[in-house]
């Protein structure tokens, strides 16, 4: 199976690899996956308490280079954003990015889920209810 | 010049040697006959060239020329012996063992089996891969037919105790089968000293063409029958109906010539190489090496890196190093490798897995660069992978509450 120049150019040259402080009250993490399932995925964002505004995001991520482009492409697309938009992200958006086959759509939905257990995190760790998301696309 | 891609999946399949080649063109275009005419000379040439191959191959084995019956490949050697003898010995009996770690084609031919009436005992294999031999006499019952445990495993080369297996079957009066696709041409495969009552076996593997392949079946103490599973004109005593490819049998034939020629020289070059890039590897942190070592094909290295997974990995040279991953990314079931997790393996091992399958044209040079391209894609991708993070950090990764998707 062939990878999309964009997959490829992700894998290659991930953006935004790397760790934040996790005890941060500005940062909110989610860590999703299994290794017994061959991809676990860590995202991680910094919020600015005066604007709301997503400032950093990082990402580590154990799979394959479908699963490594999804989630370098997400903090891509989160630095920038408030929360209510960065929610707004949905898998089937990194899927058409990226061009990934039917086989890799569960590479997006694991992306996906990371922003969204990053964002709970980051809301329950500043007193806020964790929201309540419905399944996504798979 | 180093010649990319290189080319290290020689247990999927291995290039035609040259030699080869040359031998099967004549009897594309001039030499067309069809080996069952009996009547004229195209007829009678395509014999003679069958039975010569036929002798060729028979000596690489250690059998007598009438035991050979060709077929398609070891897909439906495996089909035919199993199935075969399941069908001629009913009334001896309706109990087959085999293995976990067996080929698919021989797997699901003994669940097939199950289906009309078989019992089949699976024997699990130990942490090396090696089946366990008194478990295997454990598990003989007066209504066992057959044996049928591969020479040598497709994903981890580990070579089964053969004779060993061969001489309980005896002992208890069943057949033994074995599937010897990856060890026939790689290593010396007697059929008389090993004990084998029948074998599949095919060309591709061996620098040979695809799409032809052979069913050894003993003639002699005991005399084996297997009931055909293609009917028509009666070909290969009657075992294996449907005109013979006689270009592919030629090549057959010239392959498994040259794999008893060479064979003493091309293991201990492939050896050598396969060592080096298996202790160079070795020397990264968090590397294992899956299946027993002593007992194992001199051209296979199956290594699992831990915290990177298979597929991830492969990608950082995959358009210049062909191999395979016992991670199953791509499939649906995202299920790694049962063959390693058959060993023991956890899943996470398993999916961080490469085969490296070495073959008669690697050479030093290609090593080197699969090393060199090997080593740093895992170590740029563990700096990228959350689990190493987490080891490094002392994190007890089990320990860890993953939510399976």
């Amino acid at each position: 199976m062939a990878y999309s120049n964009k997959v490829i150019d992700h894998y290659s040259n991930p953006k935004n690899v790397g760790t934040l402080d996790k005890a941060s009250k500005s940062v909110g993490t989610g860590l999703v996956g299994a290794p017994e399932c061959g991809d676990v995925m860590r995202l991680q964002i910094e919020v600015d308490e005066a604007t709301g505004l997503i400032t950093d995001a990082k990402f580590k991520t154990f799979g394959c280079g479908s699963a490594i482009a999804s989630s370098s492409l997400a903090t891509e697309w989160l630095k920038g954003k408030t929360i209510d938009e960065a929610v707004k992200i949905d898998n089937m958006d990194l899927v058409e990015e990226l061009s990934l086959p039917p086989v890799k759509i569960h590479c997006s939905v694991l992306a996906e889920d990371a922003i969204k257990a990053a964002i709970n995190d980051f809301r329950v760790k500043n007193g806020l209810a964790e929201l309540v998301f419905e399944q996504s696309h798979v | 010049m180093l010649k990319l891609p290189i080319y290290l999946d020689h247990n999927s399949t291995t290039p035609m040697d040259p030699r080869v080649l040359e031998a099967m063109l004549p009897y594309f275009l001039e030499n067309f006959g069809n080996a069952a005419s009996r009547n004229h000379s195209f007829g009678w040439q395509a014999e003679e060239a069958v039975d010569y191959a036929r002798e060729q191959i028979a000596q690489l084995i250690g059998a007598d020329p009438k035991e050979i019956i060709f077929t398609s490949g070891a897909t439906e050697g495996n089909n035919l012996g199993i199935k075969g003898v399941y069908e001629m010995y009913a009334s001896k009996g309706n109990h087959i063992i085999t293995s976990t770690t067996e080929h698919k084609a021989v797997l699901d031919t003994c669940k097939h089996l199950e289906k009309l009436g078989a019992e089949v005992t699976y024997l699990e294999v130990q942490p090396d891969g090696l089946i366990d031999l008194k478990q295997l006499e454990a598990a003989m019952k007066p209504t066992t037919i057959l044996v049928a445990i591969m020479y040598a495993n497709n994903e981890i080369g580990v070579i089964q105790p053969v004779k060993e297996i061969g001489a309980i079957a005896k002992k208890h009066g069943a057949l033994f089968f074995t599937d010897a696709v990856q060890a026939v041409g790689k290593i010396p495969v007697d059929v008389i000293s090993d004990g084998i009552d029948i074998m599949s076996f095919t060309a591709h593997k061996m620098y040979g063409p695809k799409g032809v392949g052979a069913l050894y079946v003993r003639r002699k103490n005991p005399r084996v029958k297997v009931t055909a599973q293609i009917d028509g004109g009666g070909h290969e005593r009657g075992m294996r109906s449907g005109t013979l490819n006689v270009p592919g049998i030629v090549g057959f034939g010239k392959a498994a010539e040259i794999a008893k020629t060479d064979m003493a020289g091309d293991t201990e070059r492939v050896s050598k190489l396969r060592d080096k890039l298996e202790n160079a590897l070795k020397l990264i942190d968090e590397t294992y090496v899956n299946g027993n070592p002593a007992h194992r094909l001199p051209h296979v290295s199956n290594i699992s890196f831990k915290y990177v997974e298979g597929e991830g990995l492969m990608m950082g040279f995959n358009k210049d190093i062909a191999l395979s991953s016992g991670s199953a990314c791509t499939s649906a079931s995202l299920e790694p490798s049962y063959v390693l997790k058959a060993l023991g393996l956890g899943d996470d091992l398993a999916h961080s897995s490469l085969r490296f399958g070495l073959g008669r044209y690697t050479t030093e040079e290609q090593i080197d660069f699969t090393i060199k391209a090997v080593t740093d894609t895992v170590l740029k991708l563990r700096e990228m992978s959350p689990l190493w993070e987490m080891f490094k950090e002392g994190i007890d990764i089990d320990a860890i509450q993953w939510a399976h998707h």
